[in-house]
């Protein structure tokens, strides 16, 4: 209640790729990650750990709202919130008061590009919680009552996200930067699309995209392997072997130097910016994410935090992301600004885009970045389920078992004239795409 | 936390909830001590508070000063939070940015959050980094040199963050309007953020006397979590923060309620609104005020009027009647201050909201007159409890908690012994605490809703 942070977090873009232990200054990871694989072949990544009694799991599939059907979409998303919603002889009640009473965390949810759930229970309750996530995999209900009570409840989502102009300001960009692909419809769908969705399509779902094939799995805490290697049987051995192919089309992010203006009556300016990226598997991924850091990254210590709010307060919150897909890569940024400053932070947005693409970060920037980058992995780590969610990562984006031991040095081995070579033949001030929402002068 | 609470509304509550275990006051229990804290204090007077939690070779280092929102003079409000962002501006020996620069070049990460009864400062970094970010917190405890030159930009950031947080969202315009109904005579009725004309007249003066007054040892709490000990500590402790002199004396003096007889009504009507929602907020006892022992049978109550899918409110709204697309309950009894106990819902698409405040009005009344029963407060007890083996596992969970008890004017041991004081909770204490604080009379019930065309 009434707290206020200095900033905004920006986690939430970089959570994803920003993963990561301390290689320095301590060397070694303080964590092993085990390769589990069961009797009947489901392969888990575990971090062991028995300070604490629990156990957090993390999986995806690959295949997200991309493969939404046309006219359905939003499909990924209303299964997310019903697979937690009555399985087997529980109904939707029965099922979460089992879970609340037992403190057990089962959550599931729909990215573009992946189908996610979560599990996390103390250790005594492990047995009954395995089971729970088994029965909403292998035999959810979809009862018509929690159907329609998840309908209602994603059709007021969408009308709150008609309230928040940041969010009309976002599904905008992504529209205009992918006219003519999944990306650039919204994961939780229209509310004709969310209408349309009939109880055998969320049934189809199931059957078609919950398969053991592109299938990742992350587990920390207590819990051996072998018990693990059980249990994984358990819980996902019924599943079929493989299921819908995730695979879209690959994606170029539109290149038009618009800035478009949606009018809304509020004082203050949502602006979101946003050009083709790279994607995690790119040889200048590293180099990108350096750059992308010293142009629009966390902190306090950006150019875009310097120049449009330290400098000049024109903005509480402005950040630039490398945000990589596994269909197309992207850079997105935004900011909120009053309505007569819009124009102003719209401009310097873009010169500051031109400056780092014109002569690249300075000797100095890049060696500050690459000490934070390298030094603050350790810090991601800060509970059992943050890094279950970075060991599915670190699978999905087939980073390699000891990633957590080799990524500082690919931070480190990123040179001035390599983040220089990106800036230029990355960086695009003139394709730059920005949609602003709210009444911006000059605009 | 705005995009974090961008979710399914389902989890509204379960959300609500976790967002205010970790960010406002302490967490929980389980058997026994919840984070086995370590303490001792300097003779400056700063207390000084070690969680240790080996896992990775990282610390949270914060620093809480017992000076939040409410304590900000008449016609100053925002003071508080303005102050917190220039505390990241310089001194002589760390100018213009060089704090975060440092930080940052150390691979540390760093925030500060302003709040009704505090203002606390962290960072995340290396053990091995520790000592530098200790340097450089205590340094700017006394040694501030602020220009008009770093005041006015940041003047300008702060109506920016007024602005995105407030002027843009009507359900935060409508919460400050709730606010001061509800705190008839006590500071809480202002903004933690202040009020914008306020914010516009803060003077250089204003800022250096309230840096003078409230930034002190004697006024601060030292909260390192993570891979050290005590013994590790004190020695760091004593060589950066040892060596400030104490500060004045300093007492919390603030206005406190008068007896509420009234129910208020405050309803917003607002051309961006599209979801309405309803809430009833209640005056309710905190430890420092009203009494206080209904503070725990209150969150036990919380709990399973609106704690989550099998709740009262949500089973019965949202559930079986389809009235509502969420509806909830909250209770924060760790101020220094008054507390709120709020009831919050809204509606289906074609529902209206007088039907929305009927039916909750009819949960209220089932329990008023039928009470709860024994299970629902030993399932609500067990499930307050196992939060606390997750708290465990958090870095920092322990750190908050225990940083923002301390400053809030509880001690070490309340937070320690929450799982039993819960665990003593019983039913008929979960029902008297329900008659006590379910008074109209010191109620304010919220409204918002879409302009009459575009109902």
């Amino acid at each position: 209640m009434g707290i206020l942070n200095k900033t905004i977090s920006m986690a939430v873009f970089l959570a994803f790729f920003c993963i990561f232990l301390l290689g320095r200054p301590h060397g070694a990871t303080a964590l092993e990650v085990q390769r589990v694989v069961s009797p009947g072949g489901i392969e888990a990544w575990l971090i062991e750990d028995h300070t604490n009694p629990i156990i957090a799991m993390r999986f995806a599939f690959r295949g997200g709202a991309n493969l939404d059907p046309a006219g359905k979409q939003g499909l990924a998303n209303l299964v997310s919130g019903l697979l937690d919603e009555g399985a087997g002889p529980l109904d939707s009640q029965a099922f979460q008061q089992r879970l609340e009473d037992l403190a057990i965390t089962l959550r599931f949810d729909a990215g573009r590009d992946t189908f996610g759930g979560r599990l996390r229970t103390l250790t005594v309750n492990r047995d009954t919680a395995f089971d729970l996530l088994t029965k909403s995999l292998t035999v959810p209900r979809f009862d018509a009552e929690p159907v329609e009570r998840l309908r209602s409840q994603i059709l007021a989502t969408l009308r709150r996200e008609a309230e928040d102009p940041d969010m009309i300001a976002r599904r905008k960009l992504f529209a205009t930067l992918f006219p003519d692909h999944p990306y650039g419809r919204p994961v939780s769908g229209s509310k004709e699309a969310v209408a349309a969705i009939s109880a055998d399509d969320l049934r189809g779902f199931v059957a078609r995209r919950l398969a053991r094939e592109g299938l990742a799995i992350g587990v920390v805490g207590d819990i051996s392997p072998t018990r693990l290697a059980t249990s994984l049987d358990n819980v996902f051995g019924a599943l079929p072997a493989k299921g819908t192919d995730w695979r879209v089309a690959e994606a170029k992010p539109a290149r038009t130097g618009t800035t478009e203006v949606i009018r809304k009556p509020t004082p203050q300016s949502a602006i979101v910016f946003g050009q083709r990226g790279v994607k995690r598997d790119n040889a200048d991924y590293y180099a990108a994410y350096v750059l992308n850091h010293i142009l629009g990254g966390g902190g306090f210590t950006s150019r875009l935090y310097n120049e449009v709010r330290e400098k000049r307060g024109l903005a509480y919150s402005v950040y630039a992301a490398l945000y990589p897909m596994d269909f197309a890569g992207l850079i997105f940024g935004g900011s909120g600004t009053r309505n007569e400053a819009a124009a102003k932070t719209v401009e310097i947005v873009r010169a500051q885009w031109k400056r780092m693409a014109d002569s690249g970060p300075t000797a100095e920037e890049l060696t500050d970045a690459r000490q934070f980058l390298t030094g603050s992995f350790a810090l991601r780590f800060s509970s059992s389920a943050r890094i279950a969610a970075v060991l599915v990562a670190m699978q999905l984006d087939d980073l390699g078992i000891d990633y957590l031991d080799r990524r500082n040095a690919f931070i480190d081995a990123v040179t001035l004239d390599d983040v220089r070579r990106v800036a230029r033949d990355l960086l695009d001030p003139n394709g730059l795409t920005f949609v602003v929402v709210g009444q911006p002068n000059g605009l | 936390m705005k995009t974090a609470l961008v979710g399914r509304l389902k989890h509204h509550a379960a959300a609500f909830a976790a967002v205010f275990l970790f960010f406002a006051a302490y967490p929980n229990p389980g058997s026994g001590a919840v984070f086995n804290p370590e303490t001792f204090t300097l003779a400056n007077g700063m207390q000084v508070v070690v969680v240790s939690n080996h896992r990775v070779p990282v610390v949270v280092h914060m620093v809480w000063y017992k000076v939040g929102a409410a304590d900000e003079a008449p016609g100053k409000s925002g003071i508080a939070h303005f102050f917190e962002h220039l505390m990241f501006k310089g001194t002589p020996k760390f100018p213009d940015g060089l704090f975060s620069q440092t930080v940052a070049r150390n691979g540390g990460r760093e925030n500060a959050f302003t709040s009704t009864d505090y203002t606390a400062y962290f960072q995340t970094v290396a053990k091995d980094r520790l000592k530098i970010v200790m340097e450089m917190e205590a340094d700017r405890m006394t040694n501030l040199v602020l220009t008009p030159e770093q005041v006015e930009p940041e003047r300008r950031v702060i109506l920016e963050e007024r602005s995105q947080r407030v002027e843009s969202d009507p359900a935060s315009i409508l919460q400050e309007h709730v606010g001061a109904a509800l705190f008839m005579n006590h500071p809480y009725r202002r903004p933690v953020i202040g009020w914008e004309h306020e914010i516009r007249a803060l003077s250089m003066e204003d800022i250096t006397q309230f840096y003078k007054r409230w930034y002190a040892p004697n006024n601060a709490i030292l909260v390192v979590a993570g891979d050290i000990t005590a013994a590790e500590l004190r020695p760091l402790a004593e060589k950066y923060y040892g060596v400030i002199p104490r500060g004045p004396k300093l007492t919390r003096e603030r206005p406190t309620e008068p007896p509420q007889r009234a129910a208020r009504q405050v309803e917003l009507r607002d051309e961006r609104v599209r979801q309405p929602s309803w809430s009833r907020v209640f005056l309710a006892p905190s430890h420092f005020f009203g009494a206080s022992e209904h503070v725990y049978p209150l969150e036990v109550l919380s709990d399973i009027l609106g704690g989550g899918a099998t709740s009262r409110l949500y089973a019965n709204l949202v559930v079986k009647q389809k009235l509502a697309v969420s509806a909830g309950s909250f209770y924060g009894g760790r101020g220094l201050g008054p507390a709120r106990f709020g009831i919050f819902a809204s509606p289906r698409s074609g529902v209206g909201i007088d039907q929305i405040e009927a039916a909750v009005e009819d949960v209220l009344e089932k329990i008023r007159t039928s009470g709860v029963t024994d299970d629902e407060v030993a399932r609500a007890k067990a499930r307050i409890q196992a939060q606390a083996v997750y708290a465990r596992d958090s870095l920092r969970a322990g750190a908050r908690s225990l940083g923002s008890a301390l400053a809030s004017g509880r001690r070490v041991e309340d937070v320690e012994s929450w799982p039993e004081r819960i665990e003593a909770v019983s039913r008929p204490a979960v029902e008297s605490a329900f008659a006590a604080v379910m008074v109209e009379g010191s109620s304010v019930t919220a409204r918002l809703l879409p302009t009459e065309e575009n109902m």
